[in-house]
C-alpha cells in the first residue's frame, strides 16, 4: 500500500487515493460483540475518511483488552504496545522525537484510571498532541471482570456484588486540568463517534475520548450500569455532531439559531446541531454542571463536552527547531570543536560554577 | 608534610562554605600542585553538619584520605568529635567562638577571633555569617604558604562578575591572613610549595563531565526527575544544551527536555523517544532506578535502545541519598524480571564521564537495548583534576536503520529476524514512507516478524538470539584497563571511582614487597580479557563499595574454576574508598596466607 498505488477497481478512495481496506489492521482477537471492536471500525472509517496518511501515524497503547486494539486498525503505522499505564510517557516521547506524528492512543478504564491515572493527568496537563481514546466499560476484561475506577456506584458484578466506590470521571478530570478537547461517546453510536474522531484528529494537544464500551463477557448483565442495554437506555447526547474538514465546503443549510460551530486551527469546522437546550462546549463550568446533573440523574451524558481549539500544545512549549528531532544529522548535534575548547578552558580557569552540594 | 596533607572543613550546610573550599582548592591547583576535593554532605538543605576535604598531594593522589591533617572547625554541633579525630602532630584551626575540651598539647590549634574579624568587613550581620569562611581562606593561606595572589586570582573567577561580592570576600581573606601572619607563628610542618604538575589541568565533577559528553553525543531527548545525587547531571546538561544547541543565539532548541512526574516517566519518555529515532537519556539514582525496572524489560525485550546514567547512592531505600556506593553494580546487570542482561558501563574518571556520555548511545543504538552507565555521587559530585576532554573524532553509530531508500532494495523486512548472524536485527522508525517498514512494538511475546506469538519455541528462540546479542558486546565495550606487574601473584580487581585508592594502595603495597597486578573492569558483560587475568593469577582480590561483592560473585559464576581464589575486599560505609582499607585488606590475605 502506499499513496501511487493504484487501487482496486471499485473500490471507493479517499482524497490521497486509498480505499478503506488500505487502514484495516490484522483480524481481532476480543470476543464476538465486544464495544472495542465498533470502536476499531469507528477509527478505521474515521481516518478514511480524514484521509490521513498511515505513515505519519504512530499507535500507541498500554496493557488491557483495549490496548490490544492498535493491532486491528491502521496496519500500515507503526504501533507500541506499551507497559501497563505508561502509554502517556511514550507517547511524550515519540512526540519530543517526532512532532510530525499523528498519535494516536488507545488505552482502557483500568489502564487509564487506576494504574496509569498519574501519566494520564501530567499528559493532559503538558498537552501533548495525542489523541486519547479511553475504552471504558468500567471492568477488568482479560483478568475475568474486577471493577475498574470508573466502575458506577451500585453497579454490580456478574456474581452480584456491587461497587460502593465512587467512580473517577476522566471527562471532568481532563476539564480540570484543562485539556482542550474532552468528549465522551458510545461504542454504539458510529454517527456520533465518527465525527468525533475526526475533530481530534485535528486538534493541536490532547484530545480526550472517553468511549463507553460495554464488556459482552464481564459486564453485560443486568445490574451493570455499563451493559448495552444500559447504555442505550441511559444515553443522552448533548447535540448530533458534523466535521467538515477544511478541505471540504459546507453544504447544508442549517436553520439559523440551530446549530453552534466551532473551527479548528487546521480550518475545518464542527457543527453541533441543538437538541434540546442550547449547550456551549467552550464553557468549562457549564460542562461541569451538565456533567454533575447528568451524574446526579443516572443519564449518560454523550458529545463535545468542551473544546478549545487554542492551547499552546507542548511542542510550542518546547521551543523545537522545524524538523523532528530525531532526523537531526550529526553536524547540528554535536557542537564543533572550538565549544569544547571554549567550556575546557572555563574549567581550567574556574570560572564556571563548580558542583553544588544539596539533599 | 611538604605538598603531601589533607585538609578537613567542618561548617553547616548552607553557610556558604562552598565558595571558600573551592578557593582554597583552585588556589593550590593555580600553584601547579595536584588536588582534590571531596564534599561530605547531609541530605539537608541548610542547618546540618557539612565537611569538606581537600587532599593535597604532589604525587597526585586524589582518593580520599582516611586520615585528616589539617582541621578548620567552624560547625559548634560537630567540633568536640571532630577535634578528637585528629591525631598527634596535626593542625587545628579553630573559630575562637567554639569551645572544645582542651586539645592535647601534641596537636597545633591556631584559634582565630572569626567575629571580631568580621566586624571590620561588614556590618550586616547576614553577610558576616556567609563571608566569615573566607577568614579560614585567608588564616590556612597564610599559615601553609599558599600564595595570597593565587587565592585573588581563584576569588576573581568565582566571583569577577559580582564586584561587591568579590570586594567585601577579598577583605575577608586579607583579615584573615593579616590576622595569622601577627599572630599566629608558624609550628606544624604542613605547607604547600609550588610546583609546575597541574599546567593545563581542569577540574570538573563527574557530572557535569558526563553531561557535556552526552551534549556531544548528539542527545536529542531528555527526560528526568530529580533525585540527588543525579540532578547535577541534568542540570549541568540543561545549562550546556541552552548555551550551545540553539539553531541561533535564543533561538529554537535543538533538544528537548522534559521534567517528568516520576522516574517511570522518565524512562517511557527516553523509550519512546529512542522508538521514534532520537538519542535520548535520563539520569536517575537509588529509588527511581528500582521503578525502572519494569521499562528497561521492555527496552530488552522490544529491543529499543535508551541511556541511562545511574549516579549511585547508597541503599537500599531512601538509604544514605548523599552517600557514595557501588551497590547498584548486580541489579542494573539483570533489572526487570524475567531473564535480561544490559551493557553496563563504569567510568572510573571525569574523563571517562565524557567519553561514555557520547559512547554510550553508540552502543544504546548498536545494540538496541537499554544502556546504563553506573557512576556513583563521589565520581559524580566531587571535583576531579583531569587533562582536558577529547574532542569525539569518529562519527556517530546510528546502528542498524533501514531507511526508505534501503527498504526498497531488501525483499522483506522482519524486525526481529537475524540476518546478520550477530543476534542484532534491523528496524525502522515511525515515520517510514515505505509499508514494507511498518511494524507492531509489543512487551509480549513476539515472533521474528514482530508478530504477536505464544509459541513455546519461538519464544525460546528469540530469548536465545537476546543472550547472543548481548554475550556479543563482550568485545564491542570499553576493554578493563589492565596494569600487569612481573612476577605478580596478587591480581586486584576494581571499578569505577576505586580508581584512585587503587593506584595509591598498589604504590603503597609495593612499597611494603607486595606486587600487584591490577585490572579495572569498564563494562558488562565481562570482557574475556578479565577471565583471563582470573585464571593467571594465583589469588584475586576484588576490591568493592558495597556489602555483597556484586563483582565477585560475578567472576566467580564466569571463572567457576577460580572461584575459590577470589576474595573480596569490601567497603560500604557511605564514604569514598580510601586506599588504607585496600592495603590492609590486600594485606590481611597476604599474612593470612591467601584463600579466603
Amino acid at each position: 500500500m502506499s499513496a501511487t498505488q493504484t487501487p482496486p477497481a471499485g473500490q471507493p478512495t479517499n482524497r490521497i487515493g486509498l480505499t478503506r481496506a488500505d487502514y484495516d489492521g490484522s483480524k481481532t482477537t476480543l470476543c464476538p460483540g465486544c464495544g472495542h471492536n465498533a470502536i476499531t471500525g469507528g477509527i478505521i472509517q474515521a481516518a478514511w475518511e480524514a484521509g490521513l496518511e498511515p505513515h505519519r501515524v504512530a499507535k500507541l497503547s498500554g496493557i488491557g483488552c483495549s490496548s490490544k486494539t492498535p493491532a486491528y486498525f491502521l496496519g500500515h503505522s507503526h504501533g507500541f504496545n506499551a507497559v501497563h499505564g505508561r502509554m502517556p510517557s511514550i507517547a511524550t516521547g515519540v512526540h519530543a522525537a517526532n512532532r510530525e506524528l499523528l498519535l494516536i492512543g488507545v488505552s482502557g478504564d483500568g489502564d487509564t484510571a487506576s494504574i496509569g491515572i498519574g501519566q494520564f493527568v501530567h499528559l493532559v496537563r503538558r498537552n501533548v498532541p495525542v489523541v486519547y481514546i479511553v475504552e471504558n466499560n468500567g471492568v477488568y476484561g482479560l483478568t475475568k471482570g474486577q471493577f475498574s475506577a470508573t466502575a458506577d456506584v451500585g453497579s454490580t458484578r456478574k456474581g452480584g456484588e456491587a461497587n460502593r466506590l465512587m467512580p473517577i470521571d476522566l471527562c471532568a478530570l481532563a476539564i480540570e486540568l484543562g485539556c482542550g478537547f474532552v468528549a465522551r461517546s458510545f461504542s454504539g453510536d458510529q454517527k456520533q463517534l465518527r465525527p468525533l474522531l475526526r475533530a481530534a484528529f485535528a486538534h493541536r494537544g490532547t484530545a480526550v475520548l472517553d468511549v463507553i464500551s460495554p464488556c459482552v463477557t464481564f459486564a453485560d448483565h443486568e445490574g451493570s450500569t455499563k451493559s448495552y442495554a444500559a447504555v442505550k437506555e441511559h444515553d443522552a447526547p448533548l447535540h448530533d455532531i458534523e466535521y467538515v474538514p477544511y478541505f471540504e465546503d459546507i453544504t447544508v443549510d442549517y436553520e439559523p439559531g440551530t446549530t453552534r460551530e466551532v473551527t479548528m486551527p487546521d480550518g475545518s469546522h464542527i457543527v453541533l446541531k441543538k437538541l434540546g437546550s442550547d449547550y456551549d462546549p467552550t464553557d468549562p463550568a457549564a460542562a461541569w454542571k451538565v456533567i454533575h446533573e447528568a451524574r446526579a440523574e443516572g443519564r449518560m451524558l454523550t458529545g463535545l463536552l468542551f473544546v478549545e481549539p487554542g492551547t499552546r500544545a507542548f511542542d510550542e512549549e518546547l521551543k523545537l527547531v522545524d524538523a523532528p528531532l530525531a532526523s537531526l544529522p550529526l553536524e547540528v548535534v554535536r557542537p564543533p570543536r572550538a565549544v569544547l575548547s571554549q567550556v575546557m578552558k572555563e574549567h581550567m580557569e574556574g570560572t564556571v560554577p563548580t558542583a553544588a552540594g544539596g539533599g | 608534610m611538604l605538598n603531601d596533607f589533607s585538609i578537613h572543613v567542618a561548617t553547616v550546610n548552607g553557610s556558604g562554605s562552598q565558595t571558600a573550599n573551592n578557593v582554597l582548592l583552585r588556589a593550590i591547583l593555580q600553584m601547579g600542585v595536584p588536588v582534590s576535593g571531596k564534599n561530605l554532605f547531609p541530605s539537608n538543605i541548610a542547618g546540618l553538619p557539612t565537611w569538606f576535604t581537600i587532599r593535597v598531594s604532589e604525587a597526585g593522589y586524589i582518593a580520599r584520605c582516611a586520615r585528616n591533617d589539617v582541621l578548620v572547625v567552624m560547625n559548634a554541633e560537630t567540633a568536640v568529635d571532630d577535634v578528637a579525630a585528629m591525631g598527634p602532630g596535626s593542625v587545628i584551626v579553630l573559630n575562637d567562638a567554639i569551645k572544645v575540651p582542651a586539645i592535647p598539647a601534641d596537636r597545633f590549634v591556631y584559634a582565630v577571633p572569626m567575629a571580631k574579624l568580621m566586624e571590620t568587613i561588614t556590618t550586616d550581620v547576614k553577610l558576616r555569617r556567609l563571608v566569615v569562611n573566607m577568614i579560614y581562606v585567608g588564616v590556612v593561606g597564610q599559615l601553609l604558604g599558599i600564595d595570597m595572589a593565587e587565592i585573588d586570582r581563584a576569588l576573581h573567577a568565582q566571583l569577577g562578575r559580582k564586584p561587591k561580592a568579590l570586594a567585601l570576600n577579598q577583605a575577608a581573606v586579607r583579615a584573615g591572613a593579616a590576622y595569622a601572619a601577627a599572630n599566629l607563628p608558624k609550628r606544624d610542618p604542613y605547607r604547600v610549595e609550588r610546583r609546575n604538575l597541574t599546567a593545563g589541568r581542569i577540574l570538573i565533577d563527574g557530572n557535569s563531565a558526563a553531561a557535556l559528553g552526552a551534549m556531544f553525543g548528539g542527545v536529542t531527548v531528555v527526560s528526568w526527575y530529580p533525585i540527588t545525587p543525579s540532578s547535577s547531571l541534568i542540570e549541568a546538561l540543561i545549562g550546556y544544551l541552552e548555551r550551545f544547541r540553539r539553531d541561533e543565539a535564543g533561538g529554537r532548541a535543538t533538544y528537548a527536555v522534559v521534567q517528568a512526574e516520576d522516574e517511570i516517566a522518565a524512562i517511557g519518555m527516553v523509550i519512546g523517544a529512542s522508538w521514534a529515532g532520537a538519542r535520548a537519556m535520563t539520569a536517575t539514582s537509588g529509588p527511581g532506578i528500582s521503578l525502572m525496572a519494569e521499562f528497561f524489560g521492555y527496552g530488552y525485550y522490544a529491543e529499543i535502545p535508551a541511556v541511562v546514567w545511574d549516579i549511585q547512592r547508597v541503599g537500599p531505600s531512601t538509604g544514605l541519598p548523599t552517600r557514595t556506593a557501588q551497590g547498584d553494580l548486580s541489579f542494573a546487570y539483570g533489572i526487570s524480571h524475567g531473564d535480561t542482561q544490559y551493557p553496563v558501563l563504569l567510568p572510573a574518571t571525569v574523563g571517562e564521564c565524557f567519553e561514555f556520555g557520547h559512547r554510550a548511545f553508540d552502543f544504546a543504538e548498536r545494540l538496541q537495548c537499554p544502556v546504563l552507565v553506573l557512576s556513583d555521587l563521589d565520581l559524580g559530585m566531587n571535583n576531579w583534576m583531569s587533562a582536558p576532554f577529547t574532542y569525539p573524532e569518529h562519527a556517530w553509530d546510528r546502528g542498524k536503520v533501514l531507511t526508505d531508500a534501503e527498504l526498497e532494495s531488501v525483499a522483506k523486512f522482519e524486525r526481529y529476524r537475524d540476518v546478520d548472524g550477530d543476534g542484532i536485527p534491523y528496524r525502522t522508525l515511525p515515520g517510514t514512507r515505505n509499508p514494507k517498514g511498518t511494524y507492531f512494538t509489543r512487551g509480549s511475546g513476539h515472533d521474528e516478524a514482530a508478530r504477536y506469538t505464544e509459541n513455546p519455541d519461538t519464544y525460546a528462540r528469540v530469548m536465545a538470539r537476546l543472550r547472543r546479542k548481548v554475550d556479543g558486546a563482550r568485545t564491542l565495550l570499553p576493554a578493563p584497563e589492565v596494569s600487569e606487574t612481573a612476577g605478580a601473584s596478587v591480581g586486584l580487581i576494581a571499578y569505577g571511582s576505586s580508581h584512585g585508592a587503587m593506584i595509591e594502595a598498589r604504590d603503597r603495597l609495593a612499597a611494603g614487597s607486595v606486587r600487584t597486578s591490577y585490572l579495572r573492569v569498564r563494562s558488562l558483560p565481562l570482557s574475556p580479557r578479565v577471565h583471563e587475568f582470573v585464571r593467571a593469577h594465583e589469588r584475586i582480590v576484588v576490591i568493592e563499595q558495597n556489602r555483597d561483592g556484586q563483582l565477585a560473585d560475578r567472576l566467580r559464576a564466569e571463572v567457576p574454576e577460580c572461584a575459590e581464589r577470589i576474595e573480596s575486599v569490601l567497603h560500604f560505609t557511605g564514604l569514598p574508598l580510601d586506599a588504607q582499607t585496600v592495603v590492609d585488606g590486600v594485606s590481611a590475605g597476604v599474612a593470612a596466607g591467601a584463600g579466603r
